[in-house]
């Protein structure tokens, strides 16, 4: 993985856009133009020097002083190429969270020092956990203005690793920084002589992220090569991404939900014959026999079967203004396949301030909760914990055809 | 493997599934080709996308009049090659349909004006998703788009209305007279272009690699001489060895001066540039802050 996707979390107060700025412009990620653009603005508004109107990118937004919506940013090392997501963290936009911890490998958690861990925090984490992220790195952050403490740093480390354990990151790091003054951030600060740890830039291209390459083999078929001209006559191919472990050449396969069993015959990857395609890979499949098969439909190998289900109990996180509503009949798309869905009950939600299950009876905007949905027809599918590549999926509205929960299943 | 090849290899992954994923959501995509490398690579993704079938959509060019004549040629050059079918929609049509004003100035953009022509080609073929090689990277508002970016019936964008994009899910479902932009590169940056373009040895017009041109000097931009721009009495004039990092309009584009005349070449002057793609070569986009916000929300790309 040479690619690492991470998500910040904190908001402007911790210095968020700061530390990302920071980031940006130590790993010489600022074109000198966008500087300018950044002086001028700052000028105009008649603050200080300010690294975090880097990332403020709307004109909405630096009116209102706020981060409405998650940017993407860029840069890279030698080492790595790395892809930011960056999504405020007030309360109110926890599905923003949502959507930017979906697409991160990582997590970087920003703690005020001076105010060591706090709800937020906690919620923070919490999200990062619940979309399946196992690495977190802690980042006590404006460590300079308490003097470069080490008690102070101690003190939080042991803090977070107290509720740790409610929680599901496998690796955890803790960085005393200031994004302000750039103390850890690309080189290990003289300010700190206590920290023995790596810098949070060589933290982030030393981590190592586990792939998806040793769980049961999954995958959906995204598209049908058929040309049907004369050359490509009897061409047949199943186009789609390898979402877990890997297919080789002679397998025997089950195709679901047909349950029909044939091999595989050929395998193409960007056109060329290959004989083994592994997690992440776009291959195009051939079958030994020919078998109707369809867009949505499941690959995998005879002795790996997924749960099989019609009624599924999973995590939701409600993403629309419009609350969820009992009863009604929403899509359900997983990856490649969409089924009609009614939700059937509101088993509880979970109350991200205090860590605790409640029942109720609604949903609403950046809630968290778990529910038991019914399908029209059955899906193949693994719990989100032990294949997040096939224990996710996306819940639509059937009138607005908004997006309006993110699903993750669980163990049924 | 490299590292370079190892994470172009998982850019490539990503613009591939969502190609083939706009191939099987859509009814009737199109594919935005402007003769520019972005759009250039994004064929170069279709073809290992859907070969040995036909691509799922035709490509479709929005020809301002102020193109660059290298670019146009290239554009008919590789349709015909691939033999795919290609749809060209005329600003200089919409301008006479519309009666539109054309901006005014020293060095006058169709940008604006592309929209009309964009958002004609969009009905005339009832298009519901409109594929292009927007990168986020490239600008700020840009760096806020979706990759399956949903507009409404005037092609506006409202970037506080997006709708969340969770893992690689995408949801393309929109309602009728609604219709969506697909961005596969969005994750690439203007150095990934480059190495991909070399690795695979991709074909680009040979506006991108240096030669003699004669140009005007306008606030330390190079801005060609053609029948759209002719120099002032007072102008200063020379004919430099230059190159284009972006194609867009002859007269709002501007060229650097480059000795680059190898792929090679333009990736090592790149790595070592520190000003922006746009910033050093759109006209257009400096006239305010918030140039690209702006003709984004009227259905711009």
């Amino acid at each position: 993985m040479n690619t690492l996707r991470f998500i910040t979390a904190g908001n402007v107060d911790d210095g968020k856009s700061t530390l990302i700025g920071r980031l940006l412009y130590d790993s010489d990620s600022i074109h000198t133009d966008q500087l300018g653009v950044l002086q001028k603005q700052t000028k105009q508004e008649g603050v200080d020097f300010d690294l975090s109107l880097i990332t403020d990118g709307l004109r909405a937004e630096r009116e209102q002083g706020i981060t409405i919506d998650v940017a993407y940013k860029y840069f890279s090392t030698k080492k790595r190429k790395f892809i930011i997501a960056d999504a405020p963290g007030h309360e109110q936009y926890t599905r923003n969270m949502i959507t930017g911890a979906s697409n991160s490998d990582l997590i970087v958690i920003l703690v005020d020092a001076r105010k060591g861990i706090t709800e937020q925090t906690k919620r923070h984490a919490s999200i990062g956990s619940l979309m399946g992220i196992k690495k977190a790195i802690i980042a006590v952050n404006k460590i300079d203005l308490l003097n470069y403490s080490e008690t102070i740093f101690n003190q939080i480390k042991a803090d977070f690793e107290a509720i740790k354990s409610e929680l599901n990151y496998n690796e955890i790091s803790y960085i005393p920084v200031s994004a302000l003054v750039g103390d850890n951030i690309v080189t290990s600060s003289e300010n700190t002589p206590w920290y023995q740890g790596k810098a949070l830039l060589e933290t982030l291209e030393d981590i190592v992220i586990e792939t998806t390459l040793n769980l049961e083999s999954r995958f959906q078929v995204q598209w049908v090569i058929r040309p049907k001209d004369e050359v490509n006559h009897d061409y047949r191919g199943y186009a789609g991404l390898v979402l877990s472990g890997s297919y080789k050449v002679g397998d025997e396969i089950t195709i679901l939900p047909a349950r029909m069993t044939t091999k595989i015959v050929k395998i193409e990857n960007n056109l060329n014959a290959t004989d083994v395609a592994k997690a992440g890979d776009n291959v195009v499949l051939h079958f030994e026999n020919n078998i109707d098969i369809s867009r949505g439909d499941t690959i995998v190998l005879s002795n790996q079967l997924p749960t099989e289900s019609n009624q599924i109990s999973t995590w939701i996180s409600w993403l629309d203004n419009a609350q969820l509503q009992l009863g009604k009949t929403y899509l359900l798309q997983h990856r490649f396949k969409n089924v009609r869905v009614k939700i059937q009950s509101i088993n509880q939600k979970w109350n991200i301030n205090e860590w605790q299950f409640t029942a109720t009876e609604e949903i609403k905007l950046n809630d968290i909760a778990q529910i038991t949905l019914k399908t029209n027809q059955p899906l193949f599918f693994d719990a989100f914990d032990k294949n997040a590549k096939s224990g996710n999926a996306i819940l639509i509205d059937e009138t607005t055809f908004n997006t309006v929960g993110a699903l993750m299943f669980l163990e049924n | 493997m490299t590292i370079t090849d190892h994470y172009l290899e998982q850019l490539e992954n990503e613009a591939i599934y969502i190609l083939r994923e706009t191939a099987a959501q859509f009814e009737k995509p199109a594919l935005l080709f402007s003769g520019g490398k972005d759009s250039i690579v994004l064929v170069h993704l279709a073809l290992k996308a859907f070969r040995p079938g036909k691509f799922p959509f035709p490509l479709v060019h929005i020809d301002t009049g102020h193109n660059f004549p290298e670019a146009i040629d290239f554009r008919d050059y590789l349709a015909n090659k691939i033999g795919e079918k290609l749809i060209v929609a005329s600003v200089e049509d919409s301008i006479k349909k519309y009666n539109l004003k054309e901006t005014t100035g020293r060095f006058p953009s169709r940008n604006a004006l592309q929209t009309y022509a964009l958002l004609d080609v969009i009905e005339e073929n009832e298009f519901d998703a409109c594929i292009g090689g927007a990168r986020r990277d490239e600008e700020k508002a840009r760096a806020k788009e979706r990759i399956f970016s949903v507009r409404d019936d005037f092609g506006q964008w409202d970037p506080k209305l997006q709708r969340p994009e969770l893992w690689d899910i995408l949801n393309g479902k929109v309602q009728k007279g609604h219709n969506v932009r697909v961005f596969p590169i969005s994750n690439w940056t203007e150095l990934d272009v480059w190495n991909y373009i070399k690795k695979y040895n991709v074909e680009l017009p040979s506006l991108y690699f240096a030669h003699f041109r004669e140009c005007i000097v306008h606030q330390d931009k190079l801005v060609a001489t053609s029948k759209f721009i002719q120099p002032l009495e007072n102008d200063v004039v020379v004919t430099e060895k230059v190159r284009y990092r972006t194609v867009g309009d002859m007269t709002c584009t501007a060229a650097v001066s480059s000795e680059a005349s190898t792929i090679q070449d333009i990736i090592d002057d790149i790595i070592q540039t520190r000003v922006s793609e746009r910033g050093q070569t759109r006209l257009d986009d400096q006239l305010s802050e918030a140039a690209m916000e702006d003709r984004k929300k009227q259905g711009y790309f």
